[in-house]
């Protein structure tokens, strides 16, 4: 596909998604409450998107990852919650 | 349009998905064994999940024509418990004989415990023994990554167990590449909001190509969607995939990689 392709196809649903995405964050901003770990890795997860070309998805999939190797002593939930707290 | 559900949970399901389903041009559906949504209290429920899937489910498939296989195993979502999860390891060859079990499957990890490591461990030994397919479930979201590599190193490790008779389900952009390096099958999973949408998944196999992946719903009792894959046929067909590529995608891969399982057969087979 073309570049042109690409935005007759994609490009309203991008821009809604994004308007989403800063609806939230101004949601967020509005709301009671302090800092926490997920909107931190929310914020490195925007700068990926945001930076050089190529492979931001996989990038923004990384910001919110736990880098570590070793395996957990137990595992004390069944949840995930979308980032990891260890970063913070 | 034909295409295969290799992972779709229709325990959790209404008919009238089967319908829609087969409309849709689902030739056959596989059904891993899974967590139900709470732990169940004894290996005794496990017994009967299992004589669900091997007896009942089939049943209620053909009704519509359609051929419905499964994968056993205790999910990593209850492995914490090994005691347990060593009495329903113990349940599972007497089930494998069953005409319609492909393998040992959803396998894997949930949140990277060592207990949930040391039972995958136990049911890639059981593979093994057996000569079984293996069908792995990576970790959500933030813990997806370590998971997996945590997975691979598992695998990689039973030499008895050869890399293209496992896949490894819901790759996402970050995990994809580990996969397909290590010769082993990977699985995209549609599935809103967690894991992959029909967008991101056809962007992955036209960056990594198709040769040796799956798209499958995974449907189960939460928001999900069991005409994702043919959702996502019609995403490939809006980008210019040919008829084709579309049907090696959702139906030829599949059947090659469960094909690997003589009881696997298709309608037309
Ligand atoms: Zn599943």
């Amino acid at each position: 596909m073309t570049r042109s392709q690409i935005l007759d196809l994609y490009f309203v649903d991008a821009r809604h998604k994004l308007i989403d995405l800063a609806a939230f964050l101004d949601r967020w901003e509005r709301a009671e409450g302090g800092e926490d770990f997920r909107m931190a890795a929310f914020r490195r997860a925007l700068q990926e998107l945001a930076g050089g070309p190529g492979d931001r998805a996989e990038r923004v999939l990384l910001a919110f990852s736990d880098p570590t190797t070793e395996p957990i002593p137990a595992a004390t939930t069944k949840a995930a919650c979308g980032a990891w707290p260890g970063a913070h | 349009m034909r295409y295969i559900e290799p992972h779709a949970h229709m325990v959790s399901r209404v008919t009238d998905d089967y319908v829609h389903m087969v409309t849709a041009g689902c030739a056959a559906v596989c059904e891993p064994a899974f967590w139900a949504g709470f732990d169940r209290s004894s290996a005794a429920g496990f017994y009967d999940y299992f004589r669900q899937l091997t007896e009942h489910e089939p049943k209620r498939a053909a009704k519509f024509g359609l051929p419905h296989y499964c994968w056993l195993c205790i999910n990593p979502k209850e492995s914490e418990d090994t005691q347990l999860a060593d009495e329903v390891l113990a349940l599972i060859p007497s089930f494998l004989d069953q005409p319609t079990v492909l393998g040992i499957g959803e396998i894997g990890l949930n949140k990277n415990s060592r207990n949930e490591i040391q039972v995958l461990e136990k049911h890639v030994d059981l593979a093994a023994r057996h000569g079984q397919l293996v069908l792995v479930h990576t970790p959500h979201l933030e813990d997806k990554l370590k998971g997996t590599r945590l997975i691979l190193d598992v695998i990689k490790n039973e030499s008895r167990l050869a890399p293209g008779r496992v896949i490894i389900d819901h790759v996402e952009e970050h995990t994809v590449k580990l996969v397909l390096d290590t010769g082993m099958w990977a699985g995209m999973t549609l599935y809103p909001e967690s894991k992959c949408s029909p967008a991101r998944a056809v962007d992955m196999v036209e960056v990594y190509g198709g040769e040796r992946i799956w798209m499958n719903c995974a449907c189960d009792w939460g928001v999900s969607d069991p005409l994702a894959v043919p959702k996502t046929a019609l995403e490939m067909r809006k980008r210019g995939h040919s008829a084709a590529a579309i049907d090696r995608l959702i139906y030829q891969n599949p059947a090659r990689f469960l094909g690997q399982c003589p009881k696997f057969k298709l309608p037309a087979d």
